[in-house]
């Protein structure tokens, strides 16, 4: 039995002991390319848009005037019936909705999301190269078990203000100190026999909307 | 290392029963090349996969060999960001660590991420025997867990069994852990994960501890990675009110940046993925969101004795991708449980021995168990030389004799002997040449009856190469 | 030019009509060969097996038995993989154990000069059409070390299809291990068999007359288990279906 502290000590001192003789290795080096995509913001929007489709993600493309509508059509193309809404949503966004609203003001429990059928949400930004949405529980994404209880996701991308080409693009617009979620397609597994299928623990279906300005 | 593995034999053993094995043989074939192909053609879309590979290798050479100082800096920014550092020497300790923050939150119950330094501990195993239980929730760790088997695949650790044998397992043994299969389940993939996720959904709603490991842990922000495909991460990491991580010491990075190389590296090197589905990044605690009491257990068990080892240490580059288990030959055949450790394949056969040393008969044979052929070296993100790293620890193995070592080293010396002599060379050459005649086709003996059994020997030439030089071009 | 015929111990004991193939076809193409005697095996068995200090005196041998020669051809690639990736490592551990600078250095004087015999015919003679003439199927195995360290590429290949009345023809899982690997075809003897097997079934499945390569240790392994089943494909050195021509064909 050792106490705690002498175990810290213990691993940083067999750290230390094992790199007594090391040599200093090469200098790192960053040759790899920031982006793969040219710069033009309609071509990055479409390979957005591909590749949120190519992981079977369903993928629109609205005005701002138009949000509303699309939204409730989507609701209700997939029968939800009750949609869970983050704190600071756009409440136009669901103005075109019947379905009946649960606000998570006062935080829902599990068992509440799980009796919900879809969660709306805007996010913090999205990545073409991978076809990624990225959420930081800002508002009108909230916390981060909204979006992985309900069965569907309808999450909301404005363009381009919140596309970006790459990862070196992407990181240095997140903040490390929030919890990220990096959401590419629906949940999925490979586990049997390497056969790729949608839908596993989290939501089974993710609808992304192409919010032009 | 786990309990599970103590008293496994020795490769070329375990190996022989799989190779005899067509049903897994058949399973291991189709699911190796479905992969590998997938891989090379995600890594293809990469024109600079080459520069990506070389800096991740030299991000984590440069972490390595400041362990010490990043060590300390993922500590104090976790600690900052509201959660608690705790260090552990070996796998008992991990446990022993793990255990009591369970039993302080008062469960009886644990969600699993799947998580392979907690599978290297034997973590599982140390809870029930204090009255937890654990459960997997990673569907294939969940095939594993039913079938009271073992894993033998870093990334699909059921990779050995089909569609059939999965179904079979679901309905048989699924009651027995919490929700039964549905009544008439088939064996389509499509289904097969719909009864996971009946069966897990209740687990996770209910859990109250969720326990996990991490891709990453960056060091100037303590922000832990895990990347996955399930979603079965995020509802661990996200859902209990308790998250404990037990994460190798390897496992950390400098900076925030750096993931841009290894979230580019990880996913197509794994799944062959632009992008896996679900990647979750948390720093300590936030209010209001996710667990509100945070554990970090830093892991060594072995670490920093492969770290002294200055052509071993490499190994510890490995982002755990299982690129090489899916290009290699031995793996394809041989299977991972002949590798008697939860790291099989290339990797494996490189991190056991240095993790848990050479001293049992399993560990001492794996650096054999290559023919070197340089397909792990090719694929791995972060250019680990895992052909050099083989042949160096074969050193090691040869200089601690033990069984046949002592025989074989005789034998290498003779040789070394005898090709350091030309003379006497030629003339064994030519005794070979002249009674070539009486040469069965079959020999018995230690290395020529292996070979005999499933080869022909060469025919002897009538001279060696040095005589019909001599006759003709002196 | 004039070159030193690097024969390898398996070549000069086994297979010595590679070795004489590998002559023949330097001569024909004007190269002036020479066969050093001092010669023997590069150490690459001993080394791979675990026994680094057992390969020295072969390092210092080889070396020294090449020692003047710009120009070293082999018709082994693991054998040049081995002196290209293995004597700078033997050398330094060398180094490393303060046992002095001599392995280094005669590590540093062979590395340059070494070439396996298809980049010696492409890449410095800048041939690769040498002559001859094979009119058979052909389908190629491209050993791994050849593959792999050494970076071969479409160099036998190009040779290959230079060849008069060859037929090249794919070979399914080609860049696989057919699962020689020196000692590991004995010390895991069942998983190597498994290895050849699907080796020899991807061969056999071209329906080629000869599968070649350009090691004859891999081909000692799969030309064994052809035999073995009485399979009616050979396995041949490359080397020798280049010696091949109209007036000497190959038996």
């Amino acid at each position: 039995m050792t106490s705690p502290s002498s175990s810290r000590d213990r691993v940083l001192g067999r750290v230390r002991a094992a790199l007594a003789e090391a040599p200093e290795p090469s200098e790192v080096t960053r040759d790899y390319l920031v982006s793969h995509t040219p710069d033009d913001p309609a071509a990055v929007v479409d390979l957005l848009h591909e590749n949120l489709a190519d992981y079977r993600a369903g993928v629109h493309r609205s005005t701002r005037d138009g949000l509303p509508a699309l939204i409730g059509k989507l609701l209700a193309a997939h029968d939800a019936a009750t949609v869970v809404v983050p704190p600071g949503l756009p409440g136009a966004w669901l103005a075109d909705s019947d379905a009946r609203q649960r606000l998570d003001d006062v935080p829902l429990t599990p068992h509440e999301l799980d009796s919900a059928d879809a969660v709306v949400t805007g996010c913090a930004l999205a990545v073409a190269e991978t076809g990624t949405v990225v959420l930081d529980a800002g508002p009108g994404q909230g916390r981060r078990a909204l979006t992985l209880i309900p069965d569907l996701h309808i999450c909301v991308v404005d363009v381009p203000g919140q596309v970006v080409a790459s990862l070196p693009r992407a990181l240095p617009r997140l903040d490390p100190a929030r919890p990220t979620t990096w959401i590419s397609g629906p949940s999925a597994t490979s586990d049997i026999e390497l056969d790729r299928v949608e839908g596993v623990h989290g939501p089974r279906t993710l609808e992304v909307v192409l919010v032009v300005d | 290392m786990s309990g599970t593995y103590l008293g496994m034999p020795a490769f070329p053993r375990a190996a022989r029963d799989a190779v005899r094995d067509t049903t897994l043989r058949g399973n291991l074939r189709h699911a190796t090349h479905t992969i590998r192909d997938k891989r090379a053609r995600a890594v293809a879309e990469l024109d600079d996969w080459a520069a990506l590979r070389e800096a991740g290798k030299r991000i984590k050479d440069h972490t390595l060999r400041h362990l010490d100082r990043y060590l300390v800096r993922v500590e104090e920014a976790v600690t900052a960001a509201g959660g608690t550092v705790h260090w552990a020497a070996d796998a008992e300790e991990a446990n022993r660590i793990v255990a009591d923050l369970v039993k302080a939150t008062g469960e009886s119950e644990v969600v699993k991420v799947k998580s392979m330094a907690t599978q290297e501990t034997g973590l599982n195993e140390a809870l029930e025997a204090e009255g937890i239980r654990a459960y997997e929730t990673d569907l294939a760790e969940l095939i594993v867990q039913l079938g009271k088997d073992r894993p033998s695949h870093i990334l699909v650790p059921a990779i050995h069994r089909n569609r059939g044998e999965i179904r079979d397992i679901f309905r048989s043994e699924m009651g027995e852990w919490g929700r039964p299969a549905p009544e008439g389940l088939t064996d389509t993939p499509a289904e097969l994960a719909e009864a996971a996720r009946l069966h897990l959904r209740e687990k996770f709603l209910r859990a109250k501890v969720g326990i996990s490991g991490a891709n990453f842990m960056v060091a100037e922000t303590g922000t832990l990675v895990v990347v996955e495909s399930e979603g079965n991460g995020r509802m661990c990491l996200t859902l209990p009110e308790t998250l404990i991580s037990v994460v190798g010491i390897e496992k950390v990075i400098p900076t925030w940046r750096d993931l841009e190389v290894f979230l580019q590296l990880l996913p197509r090197s794994s799944t062959a993925e632009r992008m896996n589905p679900y990647t979750s990044m948390w720093t300590g605690t936030t209010d209001g969101d996710g667990p509100r009491a945070f554990h970090l257990v830093l892991l060594d068990n072995g670490r920093t004795d492969t770290l002294a080892d200055e052509v071993g240490r490499q190994a510890l580059r490995c982002i755990r991708c299982s690129a090489c288990l899916n290009v290699c030959p031995v793996y394809e055949r041989a299977g991972g449980h002949a590798y008697g450790s939860v790291y099989p394949g290339p990797i494996g056969a490189i991190l056991s021995p240095q993790l848990r040393g050479t001293g049992s008969e399993i560990d001492a044979s794996l650096p054999y168990a290559s023919s070197l052929c340089g397909a792990c070296y090719e694929v791995c993100p972060v250019a680990i030389d895992i052909p050099e790293v083989l042949v160096h620890l074969r050193e090691k193995v040869a200089d601690q004799g033990g069984a046949g070592h002592r025989l074989e080293r005789a034998a290498m010396r003779t040789a070394t002997w005898l090709l350091d002599h030309p003379a006497a060379l030629n003339a064994a050459e030519r005794l070979a040449s002249s009674t070539r005649k009486l040469h069965p086709k079959r020999l018995p003996g230690p290395g020529a009856r292996q070979w005999t059994n499933s080869r022909d020997l060469p025919d002897l030439p009538a001279e060696p190469f040095r005589d019909w030089w001599k006759k003709n071009h002196a | 030019m004039r070159v030193a015929l690097f024969a390898t111990c398996v070549n000069d004991a086994l297979y010595p009509s590679t070795a004489i193939a590998t002559v023949k076809v330097l001569e024909r193409l004007g190269v002036e060969v020479d066969f050093p005697a001092a010669q023997t095996c590069c150490g690459q068995p001993q080394y791979n097996t675990g026994y680094r200090r057992a390969t020295e005196p072969l390092v210092l041998r080889t070396a020294r038995a090449f020692e003047g020669y710009d120009h070293v051809v082999t018709p082994s690639g693991s054998c040049v993989a081995m002196v290209r990736d293995n004597y700078p490592r033997i050398g330094a551990k060398a180094v490393a154990e303060g046992r002095g600078r001599e392995l280094a250095g005669a590590a540093a004087s062979l590395v340059p000069h070494v070439y396996e015999l298809t980049e010696f015919l492409v890449d410095v003679l800048g041939v690769t059409d040498v002559g001859a003439c094979f009119p058979h199927t052909v389908t190629y195995h491209p050993s791994c070390h050849g593959l792999r360290m050494l970076g071969l590429g479409d160099r036998p290949r190009r040779l290959l299809e230079a060849v008069r009345g060859l037929e090249l023809v794919e070979l399914p899982g080609a860049e696989e291990c057919c699962g020689f690997g020196g000692t590991f075809a004995v010390k895991n003897a069942d998983v190597s068999e498994a290895m050849g097997e699907d080796k020899i079934r991807n061969a056999m499945s071209t329906g080629a007359d000869v599968l070649c390569g350009a090691d004859n240790s891999c081909l000692m392994h799969i030309g064994g288990m052809l035999r073995r089943q009485d399979a009616p494909q050979r396995a041949l050195h490359l080397a020798e279906i280049l010696a091949s021509t109209e007036e000497e064909p190959l038996r």
